[in-house]
């Protein structure tokens, strides 16, 4: 995952979900709190939607009691166009030896397809962040720093699907 | 079962679809050129089987520069295993753990 040969850059991850939900809602859930504290990692976030505005994503009460910082993400909006499309700086902060890997670039692609089915691809660009990229494949997961961006968007599927994230999917 | 699972199952249920996966697992965005160099098939033959992976959703194509890059995209499994895996290991867990139960119950 982290080789890289002369042509092609190989520390980039992509991942993607079809959701039946529409390309508003998918932007919501991944834009406002009120959503990004009902899957995943589980945390507030806070956007200045525009070019150059701030992006953070916060820790939960129960991260914060075993000694993380406030802010788990900190990044800057690269680009911006809702409901289609967010890039993003991504600077992971709540581990020392992960936020030394430095700031990775993280766009999210959101396009409608047929009957009312909604394809949502994470391009993780983590050039120069391998335990990052790690912990985002979920290679951390038994070491309870759970499952990567899979496990967050199975997550956010079954949220924006059944109104419910997975059972036990709060457990860090 | 839906249509999306049966796909992502059919796409596993083969050694060569498997291989391409956990090569690419190895390390992700590699082209078809350099994916065909590691299987005794042709051209041809390792196209369709990352056809099929790609409609899985299993395998996702970028373009950089001239090049088609392939990509791991683990997310369908991911599905499979809190859809089902989960489903039926927690019995087994909590099954286990009420045998603990008694068990211990009973050397009181």
């Amino acid at each position: 995952m982290t080789t890289t040969t002369a042509e092609t850059s190989v520390t980039t991850q992509v991942h993607r979900v079809y959701i039946k939900a529409t390309p508003e809602a998918i932007w919501d859930a991944i834009t406002k709190s009120e959503w990004t504290e009902r899957y995943g990692y589980g945390g507030r976030s806070e956007y200045d939607l525009r070019p150059g505005g701030t992006y953070r994503g916060f820790t939960t009460d129960a991260m914060r009691s075993v000694g993380a910082p406030d802010v788990a993400v900190e990044g800057e909006v690269i680009e911006t166009d809702p409901p289609r499309r967010l890039v993003l700086s991504w600077h992971f902060l709540m581990d020392p030896e992960l936020a030394a890997e430095g700031s990775t670039r993280l766009t999210y692609e959101i396009e409608p397809r047929e009957g009312g089915v909604t394809r949502l691809t994470v391009i993780h660009d983590l050039e120069g962040a391998p335990k990052l990229s790690l912990l985002l494949s979920g290679g951390m997961e038994d070491v309870g720093a759970g499952g990567g961006w899979s496990w967050v968007l199975s997550d956010l599927k079954s949220l924006l699907e059944t109104g419910e994230p997975l059972a036990g999917s709060h457990h860090i | 079962m839906n249509d999306d699972e049966d796909r992502v199952f059919k796409a596993l249920a083969d050694p060569t679809r498997r291989f391409l996966l956990d090569r690419l697992f190895e390390r992700d965005g590699r082209t078809l050129t350099e994916l065909e160099s590691e299987l005794e098939m042709t051209r041809f033959g390792v196209m369709k089987h990352l056809r099929l992976l790609e409609d899985a959703g299993l395998v996702i194509t970028r373009k950089s520069g001239r090049e088609k890059l392939h990509f791991l995209n683990p997310v369908p499994i991911r599905l499979i295993h809190d859809r089902w895996i989960d489903k039926y290991t927690e019995r087994q867990v909590s099954a286990l753990a009420e045998l603990k139960a008694k068990l211990e119950e009973g050397e009181a």
